[in-house]
């Protein structure tokens, strides 16, 4: 397994938005949590790659237990998170957002191959590679956001919300992008509200209710669990 | 009265603003990476300055003779000083209140400043009172046209531009700078890059306590007079200069200085009263008309 969360819990404060969370990731998988607002998909991976400590639960990554260990740390173990909204250095220029992402690596040849990489895969990427980061579109953001995880490598990538925001062309595009990536070898742990899309490219899922894992099965089998059907894709 | 716009004034202008630059910019890089106004900043320029002070005597016996290596020594040994000292006070004080509310750190800072003033006054080899500052180069005057200027003057204005120079390479094209300006930014995604963002902020006090101990050198040789306060009222100044430039914002930091130092200058030279009390007639106004300052963004909640 290349990842696997048990009873996991995080604590805002008083409030408890994660109260027990399982679930595991097969290598070389996509896995999908899916969710509604405030489900505590967001929280969950944040666990995963260090930024909220744990109140309870444990988490493998890769055989290693990774609870608590501090996000920079992560990284060059082979965690990779795009997060919600992305967070693009808005007064960093798009080659320099990539640049940072090979912080942890320290062969500088390896960091332009993979940037070069980047550039094939979204050309848009490229055309803007001069521009700051605050100046992209939504769409644009989140190709560079991917971008960067792809520059940064590793295991596995984790992606929240990756529709969010996108035009259905866009939607259609980043997630094909998404199939490509996890083809070339990278396992994927994808966050969605747009469920439909999610289950579509997903190996496994697993629904998310008010901090706990209620539903799981393969993608196909939650597609078509009529709960899920009712709750999450509107049929 | 004479003009009192000429050239002299204008020199003596960039100087002053050259040694309010070198604080200034502690205050706005700090600040641009942890939202904390560290109110201790100026006591590093007075530490730089004792650190010059004593490392002069050392070097001097060693080296006697040769002012050039002498003065390079001592300002390594004022920037080590001031930024160590300032890498100190952030992992013991202010790290630990990292995530706590803001007015924590900031009582802190007032905290760490006083204890740093009087915990100077109290040691024996300091004490309280003025000590007169060494000529660590021989002084002597160069006229130029109309105006006769030191040769400490020159050397304030060029060390000053020789250290901002550097620090814009390092901010624009080094790694470690670019990590500096995401952690800046955006922490979060800046620990997601695999940055360790202690350290960035760390290295941000080393850099900023280092130029502040570079102007206390400097300034103890200009006014050669050194004591335990001498850092609150540069302080509060360079503080004003980043502010008038837009805290958080390092060119602003560097014009907002030079304007100082111009201003409290051409102010003196009508009544050396009017000149104390400009940097806080500026910074009134700054606050009334264009509170974000000359290059800052936007208006955010500054303390
Ligand atoms: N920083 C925070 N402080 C306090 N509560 C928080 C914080 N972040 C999230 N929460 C709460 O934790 C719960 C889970 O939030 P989370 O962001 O993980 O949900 P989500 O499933 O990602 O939702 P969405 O689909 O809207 O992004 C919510 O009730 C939210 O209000
Ligand atoms: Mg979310």
């Amino acid at each position: 397994m290349m990842l696997v969360v048990k009873n996991l819990k995080v604590s805002y404060g008083k409030i408890e938005a994660i109260k027990d969370v399982s679930f595991e990731v097969p290598d070389g998988k996509i896995v999908t949590l899916i969710g509604a607002n405030g489900a505590g998909k967001t929280t969950t991976l944040r666990a995963i790659s260090g930024l909220e400590k744990c109140a309870a639960g444990s988490i493998e990554f890769d055989g290693k237990n990774i609870t608590n260990m501090e996000a920079h740390k992560l990284v060059p173990l082979g965690i990779s998170h795009v997060p919600e909204g992305r967070k693009i250095f808005p007064t960093l220029t798009v080659r320099e957002n990539l640049e940072l992402a090979g912080w942890t690596l320290k062969d500088k040849k390896l960091i332009k191959e993979r940037m070069e990489d980047v550039f094939e895969v979204f050309p848009r990427i490229k055309e803007r590679a001069n521009q700051l980061g605050g100046t992209l579109s939504g769409g644009e953001q989140q190709m560079l956001a991917v971008g960067r995880a792809l520059v940064t490598g590793g295991k596995i990538l984790l992606l929240d919300e990756p529709s969010m925001g996108l035009a259905p062309v866009l939607v259609d595009e980043i997630f094909h992008q998404i199939v490509e990536i996890n083809k070339r070898g990278m396992t994927v742990l994808l966050v969605e509200q747009n469920a439909a899309e999610a289950l579509d490219i997903a190996d496994f899922a697993y629904v998310l209710e008010v901090g706990y894992t209620t539903i799981s099965g393969t993608a196909k089998e939650i597609a078509e669990d009529p709960r899920v059907r009712e709750a999450y894709l509107g049929v | 009265m004479g003009s009192i716009f000429n050239a002299q004034q204008i020199v003596n202008g960039l100087q002053v603003g050259s040694i309010y630059a070198l604080i200034a910019l502690g205050y706005t890089m700090v600040y641009g990476i942890v939202r904390l106004i560290n109110f201790a900043h100026g006591d590093f320029f007075m530490i730089g300055a004792y650190a010059a002070y004593g490392s002069f005597f050392i070097f001097n016996s060693m080296l006697a003779g040769k002012h050039g290596s002498i003065a390079f020594l001592v300002l390594i040994v004022s920037m080590l000083a001031g930024g160590l000292i300032a890498m100190l006070a952030n992992q013991l004080a202010y790290k630990p209140l990292r995530y706590k509310p803001k007015l924590s750190s900031l009582i802190t800072a007032i905290g760490v400043s006083m204890f740093l003033e009087y915990f100077f006054s109290a040691l024996p080899m300091i004490g309280p009172s003025y000590r007169s500052f060494p000529d660590i180069i021989p002084k002597v005057q160069i006229s130029l046209g109309s105006a006769t200027i030191s040769n400490y003057v020159v050397i304030d204005i060029v060390v000053a531009a020789v250290l901002m120079i550097g620090l814009t390479f390092l901010v624009r094209k080094t790694a470690l700078g670019k990590a500096m300006r995401a952690v800046s930014q955006d922490k979060d995604a800046a620990r997601l890059m695999g940055i360790d963002i202690e350290k960035v902020i760390g290295f941000t006090f080393l850099i900023g306590g280092s130029f502040a101990g570079a102007a206390g050198l400097l300034a103890g040789m200009t006014y050669p007079r050194i004591f335990p306060y001498m850092g609150i009222q540069p302080g509060l100044k360079a503080f004003i200069a980043a502010v008038l430039g837009g805290i958080g914002n390092i060119p602003g930091a560097v014009l907002g200085a030079y304007i100082m130092g111009l201003a409290e200058t051409f102010a003196s030279a009508y009544n050396s009263l009017l000149g104390e009390g400009i940097a806080f007639a500026i910074l009134i106004i700054v606050l009334l008309v264009r509170p974000r300052g000359l290059l800052g963004e936007k208006v955010a909640d500054k303390i």
